[in-house]
This record gives C-alpha cells, structure tokens and sequence, in this order.
C-alpha cells in the first residue's frame, strides 16, 4: 500500500476505452491512483493521467462530462499532468481524424494521419529518437524528465493512426514514414504517444518517473 | 525504426498451457501465468492466450486464467476463444486483457468487430482466421478448425479489416504444430491485402522460418507456441538471429 501522504494520481475515465492496464501499472509502482468520472474527484489530485485509445472523437467524453475544465484548471494550476496516447494528442490544436473536436491547444499544430507510404495503423514496438538536449548528459534545467535514465534507442509499445508533430516540446521522437512525437513535455505538462503501461521496463520506468515528480 | 513482432502464444485448455499438432494430440507445457512471464522475460513482444477449447462451462477458469496472467504483464495480452459477443469481450477487457481475438464469432456476425471495436477501440479488436489449402486456395474453418465455411480467406481479411479489425492473427491449418515453417504465400496475399497489421501463425520451427515470413511473407508480427515452451528455440536466440540477418527487431530488452 502507498503511503497516505503519497500524492493522489486521478487516471481520468471519459468512456474512451479500457483503463485497467494503465492502472496495474501505476499500483504496480506503489502509486497511489483513482480512476475517476467525476470532475471533482480530478480537481482533488495532486496528479493527472488522461488515457485514452481510439478515435480522436472520444474526446468529446471529456467535453460532456465536465471533465474537460477540471483537467485544464488542474494542469494551468501547475499539476504534473500525463496525456498517453489520445491523451498526448488531446495537448495538440485537434487533429484531423476529428476535425469538429478542438484540442487544449497547450502545443502548436495539428494530428495528422501517416504518409501513405506506410500502412496505418503504427502497430508495435518501435525506438525512441531522444532529442539530444534531452540525454542525461545535458544540464538539469534542459534534460528530459520524464526520460531520466531511459537509454537513447529504447523500445515502446505503440498503437496508433494519427501523429503529433515535432514541436519544441518534443523531447523524443519516432521514425515511421516520417517523424512524429513520442514525447513532449513543457514545464508540468507531459504526454507520450506510445503505451507506457504495456511497453515493458522502459515503459514502467517513465511511469515512475512521472510519480516522482514533485508536485 | 518499427520492429518485427515475435508474439509467444499460449493455447489454454482447462486453465492449462497444451499444444498439439494440427489442432490435436494435446501436450500440456505449464501454467499460463508462468509461461507468459517466462516469455515476456526472454523478449516476447506480446502474449496472445488462446482457450482452444472454449466452452461456457469454463467460462469463469477462463476468466480467473486471464487475470492471473495479465498481473504483473506489462507487454500486450490478448485473449481469444469463446468470445461471441460484447459482454464476452467486456468480460476479458475487465479481467486484464489489452485485445480480444475473435474467431468464428466474427464469422457468424461480422457486426461484432465492429461493435467492440466501438466500445475499446479498433486496436484492441484483432480477427483470427484460420485457414487451409483447398482446391488451390484458401478455404476460411471455424470452430477449432473443425468447420469449413466455404469462404475465401483473403476476402474475409478484407472484410474484417473494413469492419473495424485492428489487426489479423493468420493462421495456417495445414502448417499448425508442423514446425515445417510458416505457410509464406498465405501471410503475404493477404498482407498485402489489407492495410493493418498481419501476424502469422502457424508451422514456425527455426529461426530461418521467422527470416522467411517476415521477408517473403510481409508479416508484420509472427507468433509461435511449441517451439518456445519446449525449449526448442529461445525468444532471446531467435531475435539474435533475427538482427543478424537484418531483420529490426526488439532486441536487446
């Protein structure tokens, strides 16, 4: 059991598919989460994880809901927040499987579909591009930390249709038909396309350190 | 780069690992818990459980399998047999499943694929066929390879794949438990075919065969069963041998 004092980590459930992996994962870790519905028990975290697989459409679970609003009050107040997968995608303007959904527009640009050279979905393990800035060897203020002690070339897991760009947060990238985000962070705001919970050690050492973050 | 899946299967009969030869002469190779952590240890890229015999009546030691061997599994599980409809995939997904595998269910109604797919995702939805040479082609069998249906198996992948599969789990009836190597042409008309990812099934027995399919055949990710719970060949070994004839794969991790 983690300890009462440990931060509260809201894994937020808004109907986009199944939250049970990333869950395990995180109890796996000894961290203290609740995978939630509700706005309020969101804004009560000290931590935020937005899940999510599908389409860009299920998104819309999130403006229903109310959710949407506690999960952006929470992460402009400063809250360590993860988006994983949909989640990392939700941070862009939109994206193009959607084009009536907007984004929290927290990066620039848009999620496109993969160049048609490549069949799509991006199904599989593929290696990490870690912008160099990012490695351990650059200074604190500049190096990744989401990717502490992650080696450069590591395998994940992903499982996707539409790409995020490169952008000046991207902290690492992947390589399929051409480059796209695997990894953006900017101050307290996180996301990963790829499946941290399903992509074995590498995935499980992100995760951790995502819990020790400080609040 | 994206890397060549090796996918260790394990084939579940009463909450035992078995495999047998085209489909029979069942062997029992373990619990399936310690199989598929044994696997993701070596380097499997993902575990698929199979309940090759599913029935109603197991239903609940197939359900109590799946949570016992997604605990502590942090590589995508899939789960097939017995699924025939949504609850029955809600009731996998519940017990720790990443995807669902349909089969003969998937036959019957194709609106099924869609209908999970609505509700978890199209990459959780992954349609199993099993097929076998007839009359120089390839005849799809349901039901454990029991029953002919008179289709076309690189029709039916089409079908699948527009009704919302993820991915296409291929495989060769005639090839099942040989370890005569992959059934190359099957995997690669219907790679092909289809714009999502094929894993082939069926017939692996050495290294060269998973050099095989992945370059003549186009597979996307290849799964084997008996050649790895008996010791014949290591995941850790055959992904050496992999890398060593340039084919990108997970290794090391």
């Amino acid at each position: 059991m983690p300890p009462a004092t440990a931060p509260t980590i809201a894994i937020v459930d808004y109907g986009a598919g199944n939250l049970n992996s990333v869950k395990k994962a995180f109890d796996y870790l000894g961290a203290k989460v609740v995978v939630t519905t509700q706005p309020e028990a969101v804004a009560a975290a000290d931590k935020i994880v937005l899940p999510g697989v599908g389409h860009f459409s299920a998104l819309v679970g999130l403006d229903s809901t109310g959710l949407r609003d506690a999960v952006l009050q929470g992460a402009r107040a400063g809250k360590p927040f993860l988006g994983i997968c949909l989640g990392m995608q939700w941070l862009f303007e939109g994206s193009d499987e959607a084009p009536e959904f907007t984004g929290a527009a927290i990066f620039g640009g848009r999620c496109r579909p993969f160049p048609s050279s490549v069949k799509s979905p991006h199904v599989g393990w593929n290696s990490l591009v870690v912008r160099e800035s990012s490695l351990p060897e650059a200074s604190a203020r500049e190096g990744s930390r989401l990717l502490r002690n992650v080696a450069p070339d590591s395998f994940v897991y992903y499982t996707h249709s539409f790409q995020a760009p490169v952008v000046a947060a991207t902290t690492a990238a992947s390589e399929y038909g051409a480059r796209f985000s695997a990894v953006v962070e900017h101050e307290n705001i996180f996301g990963v396309q790829f499946h941290p919970e399903k992509s074995w050690s590498v995935g499980l050492l992100i995760l951790n350190n995502f819990c020790e973050v400080k609040c | 780069m994206l890397t060549k899946r090796i996918i260790g299967c394990l084939d579940v009969d009463d909450g035992r690992v078995v495999k047998g030869v085209q489909f029979h002469n069942l062997r029992d190779a373990g619990d399936p818990g310690d199989c598929a952590a044994a696997h993701a240890r070596d380097g499997a890229d993902e575990i698929v459980l199979l309940d090759i015999t599913a029935t109603s009546d197991n239903r609940h030691t197939m359900l109590d399998v799946v949570s016992r061997t997604a605990r502590g599994l942090f590589i995508p599980f899939t789960v097939g047999g017995g699924i025939r409809e949504l609850s029955d995939a809600e009731a996998v997904f519940e017990a720790g499943a990443d995807k669902i595998a349909i089969n003969s269910a998937a036959v019957k109604d194709p609106t099924l694929i869609g209908k999970i797919a609505a509700r978890f995702g199209s990459q959780a939805v992954v349609v199993a066929i099993d097929a076998r040479r007839v009359n120089g082609g390839f005849e799809v069998f349901v039901a454990g390879g029991r029953i002919p249906t008179g289709r076309d198996a690189l029709q039916w992948a089409r079908e699948a794949a527009d009704c919302g599969a993820g991915e296409i789990l291929l495989t060769s009836m005639d090839r099942d438990g040989t370890q005569a190597g992959f059934d190359c042409e099957l995997v690669q008309i219907v790679a092909d075919a289809v714009s999502i990812p094929v894993i082939a099934s069926g017939g692996a027995g050495s290294a060269q065969d998973f050099i095989d399919v992945f370059r003549n055949g186009r597979a996307d990710a290849a799964l084997a069963a008996s050649i790895f719970h008996f010791g014949i060949e290591n995941i850790g070994q055959l992904k050496r041998e992999l890398q060593a004839a340039n084919v990108p794969v997970r290794w090391p991790c």
